[in-house]
């Protein structure tokens, strides 16, 4: 922000809503603006600005992927395609089981927040960094594996595609990790906790639903 | 400043401070007015290199052998040739109509056209700016590597693109760069929709509904969607692209290829896959550089008819179908691909029932003008000059949208005429319209209007000029990229054609100097603008000139009216500013 004053501004209505942060000011921080009139004035974004935001940001990541999928879905069918099925690494099926699990600590940890448990919080919030951490390990397994097999990214279309796949999805999903970090460790400022925590897990549910989406359409569309 | 008052239709906060110290307040700026500026200065670099390309161009084509002093070995080469027609359009899509609408205007207006005091992510709104200027400065690297400039066109067609040098001498180095600099740009191009949505959808001052929203904004915002959802697609493609060149994959590159002799080590690949995912981006792009000029249009001709705008409702839906219909149409650049006849069908009635939003906008725009007390400024002159030129080039994309017609058009000089005019030019009198309309706001002081109107005709009669006969040339089976079609017997007989266009080039870029002059001169020694020199209504003209660091100074307006209430009945003026409440309007007695 280009002023010191916006700053001041939300921290004093931050650590106007009660101590430690342990409010449901991410809720709060929806509904407060509805009218518009005198608190929510025009000097400051609102919160729910930024829940608007990660939804336009997932429509655009949405389309970058989709757009993997269709050349995914064409490829594959081209007449001449050289395409060899990939037997995909075992692996994935217990990174996608800790990927889920991952979802449920989260929503246990948002659930926590929300009933202004601290220590709850930060414990569900940190099982699932780490978890996330598992995840992303994980998918490095895998690859070394194929690594291994000697499958590599040109060695057939359908192991080129398997690495965009997982490596676009790891990438996005490293971004989810530092976030989550940054929840945990700072997220004082600026935005509400409250909001941080919204907006990060709706990023975070979304990177899981389209892993479960890419991972099916890798194993059945194979 | 935690002290809220209510006066007289505004919020009152206490203002904010400049951040102090050059680099923060000009270089690495968060306020989206600076950041507007410098889009736009990027997009003025942007144009003048495109200019002078395109002239190169023109130059080349009526006298390919002359000795040129800058060019290795006197004469410039074919390969040479495709080089500036794959800058010049990369130059011009990009980082000109791209770039000065959506990120100039867009970002130095929208927020304040809605009442707000910045962008919803001022961060997001810098990053956007200086990733799409490591973009320009990766493009702009391709002239100076070793083989130079990539050859392939704006397009990058594979498997031309996909194969490095041994396709060309700008294949190599040149065209890797191409490709991060596009990817760059689409990165840059994401975070920039996303900030432009979310403010539109969050940051509107009290009373702005969307039906209250200016044309410009409504303009913004839907080529805002369209770019959200059409960037991340050529990202995609533009990575898959780069594996293939860089780490051997086959995404686009056909077995059993051979160029000079040597059997490409690829299998399988299709190419087309490449046009689908270059178009679906790529057809949505064309809209993403003509929506913010119709905005601007629809703006500039009810302020100056002083009326308002026909059919305001009616122009807001057309925006939007204008832009939903656009994401179903990218089928139409490549009927000649051997795609299905039945899917060449669709895409052709798909294409044409975009002539209903379009004549939609065309019928507005001329309703409102319709009995207006017109003034003929320079603003206004430039949107006039808008309007001919869309219906000049929208009329030329009804034979293009049909297969039949296509197959002989297609890759002639008839398309190149069509997309200048329509998207090409139109969109630069909208940048143009929209400068001289809003130079008094974004600098304080008022451009030269006798130059303003020079520079209108010479470049109105001008661009008619160029563009008007390719429309022959293109008929008579002129091709695109030919590099010198004297050498061609059927098209030799055409070439006193090229001399005019090229003559007519050189006069229209030669009058861009009274601008350039006009707008460097203006900057310095033009008379002081007032807060609102052409009695308009919009929020941007109730506060100063140019705006402060929080754009209304701590009195954020609280919106009353509709965006162009102009010449209402019983009103003593003749505009009514959005932000004034019944109660304030002065009224005849």
């Amino acid at each position: 922000m280009p002023s010191t004053i916006v700053t001041e501004e939300i921290e004093l209505i931050h650590s106007g809503k009660g101590p430690g942060g342990g409010d449901s000011s991410g809720d709060g921080g929806n509904g407060g603006d509805g009218g518009g009139s005198d608190s929510s004035g025009a000097t400051r974004v609102p919160q729910r600005a930024y829940i608007t935001g990660m939804f336009i940001a997932l429509a655009g990541i949405l389309m970058f992927f989709m757009a993997f999928v269709s050349a995914y879905i064409v490829r594959k069918d081209m007449p001449n395609s050289a395409w060899i099925p990939l037997q995909v690494p075992r692996i994935l099926w217990l990174n996608t089981l800790i990927l889920i699990a991952s979802s449920l600590t989260l929503g246990r940890a948002h659930h926590r927040f929300t009933a202004k448990d601290e220590d709850g919080f930060r414990h569900w919030w940190a099982t699932t960094t780490f978890l996330g951490i598992l995840f992303v390990a994980g998918q490095i397994i895998a690859w070394r594996q194929l690594a291994a097999q000697g499958i590599f990214l040109a060695t057939n279309p359908s192991s080129s595609f398997f690495y965009v796949f997982t490596g676009a999805h790891g990438l996005h999903l490293l971004g989810g990790i530092l976030a989550l970090l940054y929840v945990q460790f700072r997220a004082t400022r600026k935005v509400a906790r409250g909001t941080a925590i919204e907006v990060v897990s709706i990023y975070w549910h979304f990177m899981d639903g389209l892993w479960v989406f890419l991972f099916l359409l890798l194993y059945l569309g194979r | 400043m935690s002290s809220h008052a209510h006066t007289g239709g505004s919020t009152v906060h206490a203002p904010m401070a400049e951040p102090s110290g050059f680099i923060r307040k000009y270089i690495f700026s968060v306020d989206h007015k600076v950041i507007g500026i410098q889009y736009f200065l990027l997009a003025l670099t942007a144009v003048v290199i495109g200019i002078v390309l395109s002239l190169l161009m023109r130059f080349h084509l009526v006298w390919p052998n002359a000795t040129l002093p800058f060019v290795s070995g006197g004469q410039m080469s074919q390969e040479q040739y495709l080089a500036l027609v794959t800058m010049h359009g990369t130059i011009m899509v990009f980082f000109v109509l791209t770039t000065a609408p959506q990120g100039g205007f867009g970002n130095y207006f929208l927020p304040i056209q809605i009442g707000a005091p910045d962008m919803a992510f001022p961060r997001l709104n810098m990053l956007s700016f200086w990733v799409t200027f490591v973009a320009f400065v990766c493009i702009i690297a391709a002239f100076v590597v070793p083989g130079g400039a990539p050859i392939s066109g704006w397009t990058g067609y594979t498997p031309l693109s996909g194969l490095g040098e041994i396709t060309g001498p700008g294949e190599g180095w040149g065209q890797t760069l191409w490709i991060v600099s596009i990817s760059l740009f689409c990165l840059a191009s994401l975070l920039g929709a996303l900030n432009f949505i979310a403010t539109t959808i969050d940051l509107r001052a009290p009373g702005m509904s969307l039906m209250r929203m200016p044309l410009t904004v409504w303009g913004w915002f839907v080529t805002a969607i369209l770019g959200l959802l059409a960037f991340g697609v050529l990202l995609a493609g533009g990575i898959l692209l780069l594996l293939d060149r860089s780490a051997g994959t086959s995404f686009f590159i056909p077995a059993g290829l051979v160029v000079n002799d040597q059997l490409q080590p690829h299998s399988g690949g299709s190419p087309l896959l490449w046009q689908h995912l270059f178009w679906f981006f790529g057809h949505p792009e064309v809209y993403i550089a003509i929506l913010p000029g119709m905005g601007v249009a629809s703006h500039v001709l009810s302020t100056f008819a002083r009326k308002p705008v026909y059919g305001y409702r009616a122009m807001a839906y057309a925006i939007c179908t204008i832009g939903f219909l656009g994401f179903m149409v990218w089928g139409h650049h490549m009927f000649v691909s051997g795609m299905s006849p039945y899917s060449g069908f669709a895409f052709s009635v798909l294409t044409m029932s975009i002539g209903v939003p379009s004549a939609i906008k065309t019928f507005n725009w001329l309703g409102t003008l319709w009995g207006g007390k017109i003034q003929f400024k320079s603003p206004m002159l430039f949107a006039l000059g808008f309007v001919s030129l869309f219906v000049s080039g929208g009329l030329s994309g009804l034979f293009l949208a049909q297969p039949a017609v296509d197959n002989m058009l297609h890759a002639t000089y008839y398309v190149v005429a069509h997309f200048h005019l329509v998207m090409g030019v139109a969109a630069i009198f909208g940048i143009f319209a929209a400068t001289y309309f809003w130079f008094p706001k974004m600098f304080g002081r008022m451009m030269n209007e006798p130059l303003a109107k020079i520079h209108f005709w010479f470049t109105f009669v001008g661009a008619y000029c160029i563009f008007m006969p390719m429309h022959f040339i293109g008929i008579a089976g002129g091709i695109r990229r030919y590099a010198d079609a004297s050498a061609v017997g059927f098209l030799a007989h055409l070439q006193p054609v090229h001399e005019f266009m090229t003559i007519a080039a050189f006069i229209t870029g030669a009058a861009q100097l009274f601008f350039l002059f006009n707008f460097f001169y203006s900057l310095k020694f033009g008379p002081k603008a007032s807060k609102n020199p052409w009695n308009a209504t919009t929020l941007e003209w109730i506060t100063d000139s140019p705006p402060p660091i929080d754009n209304f100074g701590g009195h954020y307006p609280s919106v009353y009216r509709g965006p162009y209430e102009f010449s209402v009945p019983g009103a003593l003026d003749d505009f009514i500013p959005q932000n004034l409440e019944p109660s304030q309007v002065a009224r005849v007695k």
